[in-house]
């Protein structure tokens, strides 16, 4: 009977679009490294700027949400700073753990306009590890960073945000491995 | 066309049958899983219609009165799993069940075993789902549409019950579809070329292939909600370098041919009643064909018109917007067709006649509001209102559940013999066509003056309009106890029917006895 064949056919494209839903994930994450949309900046560390722009001016504004049951507080010095593109800045970011207990934080940098992202490199970013914090521990960051050259002619100013999380929870079994306060150099 | 029926020995094969409920059990019969899948959707119906009685009663005043916002909730995700999964799509699997083998001149589907199981498995999917209802914390309240974080970080641990009882259900959608596939590939009588086929059977071949290419997607997506749930995953949890908002693409992903899914078998009823009631052949069998097709494939690429509002960039939202309303062209097609059908037609109005005007004309109306909110700059207005809650209703219950009602009225009589009691059936058609719009109509005003969907409490100046959708709401649903009560007068008894027992009706389902014997076209007929 040829019922066979076209029924393994037949299951073989429902597996196959099984599987084809769990490469979306990766799929998705590279459609938007491409196109740059989503605002989603690089987790590496970058390279050193080569030359600086002095023609203009870009305002960077830097904004912290912990999110809802994240016992963090988490506040850059300035508001906003002034670079210009190429130009190295150091920022200094505040955070405490308003918790009684031992918390682990990791925090998840957005860019907005999404385009820019990919033109917002960081050298040093607490982003880039999970912090664990002490019993209502106070702690500093600096985040070092240059807007790169390339950066179009109609982005003037751009907002670095970060959404702080808890992740005490998933971090709890290998706490003692999480690197203390890597990020804070 | 001729046929040769070959029906001497279609009883005694009933002796080798278990009887009483083994015999349901263990049946590989089309006709008895056709009814089995039929009986379950009108079970499911009316199951998932007490949901939405017990919504449109917290819903008749502002405030709360009946329910805390929590059970509400569990009844708006649960009516919609239950009317998506357990309502429309089990209904259209029934009728393929009873209709493609007699319509092509099979003896029976290709698969009858797994044709069993894929019934079977149904029910202990829907008692799962329900059943969580009842245990501690409550059944799933985070929407049928389960968006990410609401279905991971904020649902309770009930969660997994409802992705067991979806990866049960898109097993038996995948089993049904493969076995429709199959059947229509492989068992077509001689002769029964492809332009031959009825387009109830084109348009449920269409979505076979639309099953079988989304429900994995739906299982990999609930999937991926229960391993971030239980397992400590991140697809969708930012803060482990997950994103909420792919969740809402892989979901849609699958959620747009969802909704044609449910829809073309629905365009394939009314193609085939139409022509029947308006004694002409159908206009622009070919188009339709084509414009069936079209529909399937422009379904994959306009997924994100459900995401307008979720800060897409400028070119993806003129994408899915010019995208999606390219649909409305192969649909029009399809809507011209049916009116040039009965375009000097000489028309009767019988029941199944009655429902499927009926959904012409409203199914085009849902058409209307759909294409408004494809308009993105629109949609920003429109999202997540009332005016969505209408336009999905229109498409789906004056859409699809009226095709499906139309259908059952209108092989109902091949299938037991008897005529439905007319008057009660009248009854029922035009109690449901006027409560239907009192309950759905109005939506349209209060969603565009602002109400959101999915709250138990709104303000002040909503509560005539939902007094009256409320009392529109209860009308509906007691009309269609009318029609539990036609299906089993008629199952019971009444005047006997001729073969063809509409005498506009083409196909070989028209030229088996009535009722239809357990066993049809064992001997294949010839088509010319």
């Amino acid at each position: 009977m040829e019922h066979d064949a076209l029924l393994k056919k037949l299951l073989l494209s429902a597996v196959a679009m099984f599987a084809f839903a769990f490469a979306l994930v990766p799929l998705y994450d590279v459609f938007c490294d491409v196109t740059g949309l989503n605002g989603k900046p690089s987790m590496e560390v970058a390279e050193q700027s080569q030359k600086v722009l002095n023609s203009r001016m870009v305002d960077v504004s830097f904004t912290t949400h912990a999110q809802q049951s994240a016992p963090f507080a988490v506040k850059s010095q300035q508001y906003m700073v002034q670079v210009k593109p190429g130009e190295m800045t150091e920022v200094t970011f505040f955070a405490q753990n308003l918790s009684g207990s031992a918390r682990v934080m990791q925090a998840v940098p957005s860019v907005s306009p999404g385009k820019a992202a990919k033109y917002l490199h960081k050298m040093a970013c607490f982003c880039f590890d999970k912090q664990a914090f002490a019993p209502s521990e106070q702690l500093e960051f600096k985040l070092l960073f240059y807007v790169d050259t390339e950066l179009p002619a109609d982005v003037k100013e751009l907002t670095l945000s970060y959404t702080v999380f808890d992740i005490s929870d998933s971090v709890q079994a290998n706490i003692n491995a999480a690197t203390v306060n890597s990020g804070a150099s | 066309m001729s046929t040769l029926v070959d029906s001497q020995d279609h009883n005694h094969d009933q002796h080798h049958t278990p009887k009483g409920f083994k015999r349901w059990l263990y049946t590989t019969n089309h006709k008895d899983i056709g009814s089995l899948y039929l009986i379950f959707s009108l079970t499911m119906f009316i199951v998932g219609g007490a949901m939405a009685m017990v919504i449109r009663a917290e819903l008749f005043q502002p405030g709360l009165q009946l329910v805390d916002p929590h059970f509400f909730n569990q009844m708006t995700t649960v009516h919609g799993l239950i009317m998506v999964f357990g309502a429309v799509m089990p209904a259209f699997t029934g009728l393929a069940n009873w209709m493609i083998p007699m319509m092509i001149g099979a003896p029976d589907m290709a698969l009858p075993r797994m044709n069993n199981w894929s019934f079977w498995i149904l029910p202990f999917a829907f008692s799962i789902l329900l059943m969580s209802l009842f245990m501690e914390g409550g059944g799933p309240a985070f929407g049928w549409t389960f968006y990410a974080p609401l279905s991971t970080t904020y649902s309770n641990d009930n969660t997994a019950l409802f992705v067991f009882a979806v990866h049960i259900m898109g097993i038996s959608s995948i089993m049904g579809a493969i076995n429709v596939i199959v059947t229509i590939v492989n068992l077509r009588a001689p002769g029964m070329t492809w332009m031959k086929l009825p387009l109830f059977v084109w348009t449920w071949l269409i979505t076979a292939f639309l099953l079988i290419a989304v429900m994995p997607v739906l299982a990999g997506a609930v999937t991926m909600v229960l391993t971030d749930k239980y397992f400590g995953t991140s697809f969708f949890d930012a803060a482990g370098g997950g994103d909420p908002v792919m969740f809402q693409h892989i979901f849609w992903f699958f959620g747009h041919p969802e909704v044609y899914i449910m829809i073309l078998p629905a365009f394939g009823i009314i193609s085939t009643i139409v022509p029947t009631f308006s004694r002409k052949k159908l206009f622009g069998y070919a188009s339709m064909v084509y414009a069936t097709s079209s529909i399937a494939l422009l379904s994959f690429v306009v997924w994100a018109h459900h995401m307008f509002t979720t800060g897409m960039p400028l070119a993806g939202e003129l994408f899915f917007m010019y995208a999606t309303m390219l649909i409305s062209v192969p649909t029009g097609v399809k809507v011209f067709n049916w009116v040039a059908t009965m375009w000097r037609g000489s028309i009767t109005f019988e029941i199944p006649m009655l429902f499927s005007i009926a959904f012409i004309v409203l199914f085009t109306l849902g058409g209307f509001s759909g294409l408004m909110l494809a308009i993105t700059p629109a949609d920003f207005q429109y999202h997540d209102t009332y005016f969505v809650v209408a336009h999905f209703h229109y498409v789906l219950v004056t859409g699809a559940v009226f095709s499906i009602m139309a259908g059952a009225y209108y092989w109902l009589p091949k299938w037991t013999g008897h005529m439905f009691n007319i008057t009660l059936a009248k009854w029922h058609f035009w109690l449901s066509l006027v409560s239907v719009n009192i309950l759905f109509f109005p939506m349209h005003f209060v969603g565009l003056a602002g109400m959101p969907r999915r709250i138990p409490d709104y303000a002040l100046q909503f509560a005539d309009f939902n007094a009256i959708i409320s009392i529109g709401g209860f009308a509906f649903g007691l009309s269609q106890l009318l029609f539990v009560v036609v299906v089993y007068k008629c199952a019971r008894g009444g005047e006997s029917v001729p073969d063809k027992v509409w005498e506009g009706a083409e196909g070989l389902e028209w030229e088996v006895a009535s009722p239809a014997p357990y066993h049809t076209f064992s001997t294949p007929p010839e088509v010319k």
